[in-house]
């Protein structure tokens, strides 16, 4: 039974989901999904227990043994997304469920949960595949029900959000499978492990430079780096508040993921080739990314899409991170990518507790003001997890800047920590200027009747904003297993 | 004794969180708050007659990464700046009480309640064992201190509040930040030690850009330019600017700073690479314009300001000159500037209490009204000077017989312009309120404030002038420091 | 001789030119036209290149379909096909729910070109 669990992790909630789609009794599909989610992070814990003690695991799906067959590859890496998958798919759903069940209609709910389930099924699936087609099915299948999901939204701005995604998430996934196609072409296996091998004597001739531009160009709309970020913030905007916590939580990250294993496992990139053109580029897109980002989120009035592009500046962290190329800077987007999970999800789970509390869906910048003495709580755990997105000492934040700088520095790269602390300080500019809405101006909505906030969120999101201070101070769990995961990906490193 | 050292950084943070939650305008808050300053003040005295046995205090919290250590250890200068704030706390906490009644202001909760955090950051600060607690500690004082200074929740105090976390944040994050990892790249270690942690081949202009960097980046210690945050912050409530901005902040700046030259750079060291030089010349300069600044300023507490900030550019002229007798006049002056600081805010708070006088050019006649706080503001305008009897002196003195004994002229002129400067700005006011007529009689014929305000002010008094006659705890520990 | 080979270039790789030109035509529609369905026809031309890509190197001239048989030596390479019909489903699924979210843009809006929406819907945001 347990040397399943690779299967079984992605195979529950597949499951699941047919189940919920059949039987669409709200709660019902409500406790499927949560016992689903705990299923999936018991086995995700196992497997890395597992990894941990033995060493890599190879799982031959259905008995086909690699490269013919799909083989399931599970290290430190593919356990640490898996955990944080699993995660915030759990959190997400003992928070929202007041919230789903007023944003979203009640004959829509079953399908609801059914496309939730479905889509962690795909994110899964990413991690834990060690198949590239098979890797483009999961991606598809996530994709899928990403983008039902988000259209979803009340605003109906939502479906044209929806639909502009899937242009472009089906153009990048497109483009993926074609660098895959072309790396089948030349090696005749589309096993990761098997494809690194037999890529080694060819990783000059064009073919492979081709295919890894497609890959990195398909993978980077995906991640929403810098230039092909137009399909986040309107996503992000109108999804139902519960799905925006979780596609900011894991989505983007699982593609950074994909991306790590190809430059890294697949085409055998080590530390110290900071000359390679694609460093080049991951470089100069970060960094755009982060100064576009920020200051499209300073000029921002609509608070979600703020968030997400702030999103779209910390996506640019994490990938530098990856440019940086050495141990600290791989260490420091690896963190960062449980970080910011934490961080935005905190956020984009306050954003929704206080949309449900005002009776609002899109909430604007003047809907906070005076908000500082009508819900002291919700507020105050706001401001601790901005001030965990400013990276302030003693918070989560704090952990990924000091690696990065750290990281650049022994690159030699001067500027770049300079870029860095400055891109940092844009955080305090629309920060602070949430933070003086909500405290310094007047209430503006003294009319509305508040909703009660119900005792689960509450208590999800406290967990949440403790756990940015509380795991900005103890880091053996978050770093320890980063630091882990940097080893599995780059042994030599 | 760890478990002294433990509680006096977590007593405070007890307080605070009571406060938050404690109900409204509660005089059991009051109760909690002053008892708990007693005993936080008990806790420091056990740890320094630990400490002055020779034991050996220390508490390891967390490693956060490699090089990142919250760790605490009781060492002479944390021991002298903790005592301070420990005993200024339980005055102005009294103080506090008194003034925010008074005033009538609104959500004490959580204006005691962030006091006491800041408190709590400071003494952490204080006994932090490496450079990284340092400034861990450090931001959090600076983001605790935010809801402080914009406690009057009005356009002034926002955008006072504004200016402040701007540039306190702004310069940390830019150069302290850098700084702190750059040392760590360099040498490997973050932990403070008496004689300094950089290797002897470690380069000059290296160590000339650290010190830049390190001495610019705490901006808490408002040397010019960075100096624009404390006349901003001067838009708080009395009993914030009394303690924050002439005691806890401004002293968390300089102690830092202190620290940094003494146990990261080492004094020796710090003027054979030339740090001494630039450094010098920068604080003397700052130290005549803060004061010709403070001049013509005509807002009682904004002059307080200007004058915080030159005797604050005092403390790191000291560090600068990097000699033994001028850390020693460095320490000193710490705890006098304190002590005499502290009575002018107090006196500043007190006459606008009663009188609602903010401008100088009012104050005429008022000792007559308020004869116990402008004789205190005279005592803390004597320390000021840095005339005998007061503490203010023999910080000065120290100083002084450095500057005599290396015969380093700019210092001596510095010193003796900055005097007469100080001399200019204060006496004036002393005279104007003991010696001429009151000009426009107020409607209420208002007497002295509270005797509640009244008495922290006088004991703040009494200690500057107790100091000067019996001034061996902080020059023994600072002597200690030193190891002589 | 040089022209036979330049030639082989050419035709000996046209299923590479035809994906070459299914990829482009694909990509110039959906970033030309604003008409929604159109663009999701440019999208599934888009994705019928990749199909292109992967089913026709598996094709070996003179080989037969992959069940083993005394008869035949040369078999095609069976996993292409296999793949290719994996991402026709996928092409079809995304299509679909494209198509289904047009309708549902339709109703909402009144509209099914891009910019127009754009225009009426985003200016006047809060």
């Amino acid at each position: 039974m347990f040397d399943q669990w690779p299967s079984l992790v992605v195979a529950v909630p597949l499951i699941a989901a047919g189940i919920c789609a059949i039987i669409r009794y709200e709660f019902f599909c409500w406790l499927v999904s949560i016992i689903t989610s705990l299923v999936s992070l018991s086995g995700s814990i196992f497997l890395y227990l597992t990894v941990k003690a033995s060493g890599d695991i190879s799982y031959k799906l259905g008995g086909w043994a690699p490269p013919v067959g799909i083989e399931y590859r599970v290290d430190i890496f593919a356990c640490y997304l898996l955990i944080l998958i699993s995660l915030v798919a759990i959190a997400v759903l003992i928070y929202g469920r007041k919230l789903i069940n007023k944003e979203i209609a009640s004959h829509l709910r079953g399908w609801f949960y059914s496309m939730y389930l479905l889509c962690m099924c795909g994110l899964m699936g990413i991690v834990i595949t060690g198949d590239a087609f098979n890797a483009f099915v999961f991606m598809e299948i996530s994709s899928l029900s990403m983008y039902t999901l988000i259209a979803l939204g009340r605003d109906k701005r939502a479906l044209l959000a929806s639909y502009q995604y899937l242009i472009l998430g089906t153009l990048g996934a497109t483009m993926y499978v074609i660098g895959v196609g072309l790396l089948f072409n030349v090696t005749g296996t589309l096993n990761l492990i098997d494809l690194s091998i037999k890529i080694q004597p060819i990783l000059d001739t064009p073919v492979i430079k081709v295919a890894m531009s497609f890959i990195f160009a398909g993978l980077s709309i995906k991640i929403a780096l810098f230039p092909l970020h137009f399909w986040l913030p309107n996503a992000y905007a109108f999804a139902p508040s519960v799905v925006t916590t979780f596609l900011a939580a894991t989505a983007t990250k699982v593609s950074i993921y994909l991306l790590m294993r190809y430059f890294y496992t697949v085409f055998g990139f080590s530390f110290g080739m900071s000359s390679e053109l694609i460093i080049g580029i991951i470089l100069s897109c970060s960094i755009l990314a982060i100064f576009v980002g920020s200051f499209s989120a300073i000029f921002e009035n609509n608070l979600k899409r703020l968030l997400a592009f702030s999103s779209v500046a910390q996506i640019g962290y994490i990938t530098l991170g990856i440019a940086i190329a050495n141990n600290a800077g791989l260490t420091g987007s690896m963190v960062h990518i449980f970080n910011h999970a934490l961080m935005k999800a905190s956020l984009f789970m306050i954003l929704g507790a206080i949309a449900f509390q005002i009776h609002k869906d899109q909430l604007t910048l003047t809907d906070l003001s005076g908000l500082g003495k009508q819900m002291p709580f919700s507020m105050a755990a706001m401001t601790i997890a901005g001030l965990s997105l400013l990276g302030v000492p003693g918070t989560v934040g704090f952990v990924t800047k000091w690696y990065l700088i750290q990281g650049a520095m022994q690159n030699g790269w001067w500027w770049l920590v300079v870029l860095i602390l400055v891109s940092s300080l844009l955080v305090l500019i629309y920060l602070g200027k949430i933070i003086e809405t909500v405290y310094f101006k007047p209430a503006s909505n003294t009319g509305i009747e508040m909703n009660e906030l119900p005792g689960s969120t509450f208590i999800i999101i406290l967990l949440a904003v403790s756990s940015c201070i509380y795991l900005g101070f103890d880091t053996s769990l978050t770093l320890g297993i980063a630091e882990e995961a940097v080893n599995a990906l780059v042994p030599e490193g | 004794m760890s478990v002294y050292l433990a509680s006096a950084i977590l007593i405070p943070c007890l307080v605070g969180l009571f406060s938050f939650v404690s109900p409204r305008n509660g005089i059991l808050r009051d109760i909690v708050t002053v008892s708990g300053a007693l005993i936080h003040f008990f806790v420091i005295y056990k740890i320094y007659q630990a400490f002055s046995k020779g034991e050996f205090i220390s508490l390891n919290v967390i490693n956060i990464f490699p090089g990142g250590n919250i760790e605490f250890i009781v060492e002479p200068l944390g021991m002298l700046f903790s005592g301070l704030v420990s005993i200024l706390w339980l005055l102005s906490s009294i103080y506090a009480i008194g003034y925010m009644r008074a005033h009538k202001e609104e959500r004490l909760g959580s204006f005691f309640g962030f006091f006491a955090f800041a408190i709590s950051a400071t003494i952490a600060l204080a006994y932090s064992s490496n450079l990284f607690a340092l400034f861990v500690f450090y931001e959090i004082l600076t983001f605790i201190t935010y809801p402080l200074v914009s406690h009057g929740a009005d356009t002034e105090s926002q955008m006072g509040a504004r200016r402040y976390i701007l540039i306190l944040v702004s310069s940390s994050v830019l150069f302290f930040l850098p700084a702190i990892v750059a040392t760590y790249y360099i040498t490997g270690t973050l932990d403070f030690k008496v004689g300094g942690i950089f290797p002897d081949a470690t380069q000059n202009y290296i160590l000339i850009v650290l010190s830049i960097l390190f001495v610019y980046g705490i901006g808490k210690a408002a040397l010019m330019p960075m100096h624009k945050w404390l006349p901003s912050a001067m838009v708080a409530p009395a009993p914030v600017s009394a303690l924050l901005h002439a005691v806890a902040v401004v002293k968390a700046g300089v102690f830092s700073v202190l620290k940094i030259v003494v146990c990261i750079f080492g004094i020796d060291h710090f003027q054979d690479f030339g740090g001494s030089d630039w450094l010098v010349y920068i604080a003397g300069i700052s130290i005549v314009l803060a004061s010709s600044i403070a001049l013509v300023q005509d807002n009682l507490k904004s002059r307080l300001a200007y004058s915080t900030i030159s005797q604050l550019a005092y403390v790191v002229l000291a560090a600068g000159i990097a000699t033994p007798l001028a850390i020693i006049g460095a320490c000193v002056h710490i705890v006098a500037h304190g002590f005499s600081k502290i009575t002018l805010f107090f006196a500043a708070g007190s006459i606008y209490l009663k009188s609602h006088i903010k401008s100088i050019s009012k104050l005429d006649g008022l000792g007559k009204r308020m004869p116990w706080t402008m004789g205190a503001f005279g005592i803390g305008a004597l320390g000021m000077i840095g005339i005998p009897p007061t503490a203010g002196f023999l910080g000065k003195w120290f100083i002084l017989s450095s500057a005599v004994t290396f015969q380093d002229y700019f210092v001596l002129i510095v010193l003796m312009i900055s005097t007469i400067l100080n001399a200019a700005y204060f006496l004036p006011i002393i005279y104007g309120a003991f010696f001429k007529e009151e000009k426009n009689v107020p409607d209420n014929n208002h007497g002295d404030a509270p005797i509640i305000v009244i008495v922290p002010i006088c004991i703040t008094a009494l200690i500057s002038i107790l100091l000067f006659c019996f001034p061996n705890i902080p020059v023994s520990l600072s002597y200690k420091l030193l190891g002589i | 001789m040089e022209f036979i080979n330049d030639l082989s270039i050419y035709f000996g790789r046209i299923n590479h030119w035809v994906t070459i030109f299914l990829i482009v035509s694909g990509l110039y529609i959906i970033i030309t036209n604003s008409n929604m369905i159109k663009k999701l026809i440019g999208l599934s031309i888009f994705q019928t290149s990749v199909y292109l890509l992967y089913v026709s190197p598996g094709k070996i001239i003179g080989g037969t379909a992959p069940i083993i048989s005394p008869q035949f030596e040369v078999y095609s390479n069976p996993l292409p096909h296999v793949l290719i019909l994996t991402a026709i489903v996928v092409g079809v699924a995304t299509l679909s729910l494209g198509l289904a979210l047009v309708v549902r843009i339709k109703e909402e809006f009144g509209s099914i070109d891009e910019e127009a929406i754009l225009m009426n819907s985003f200016e006047d945001q809060e």
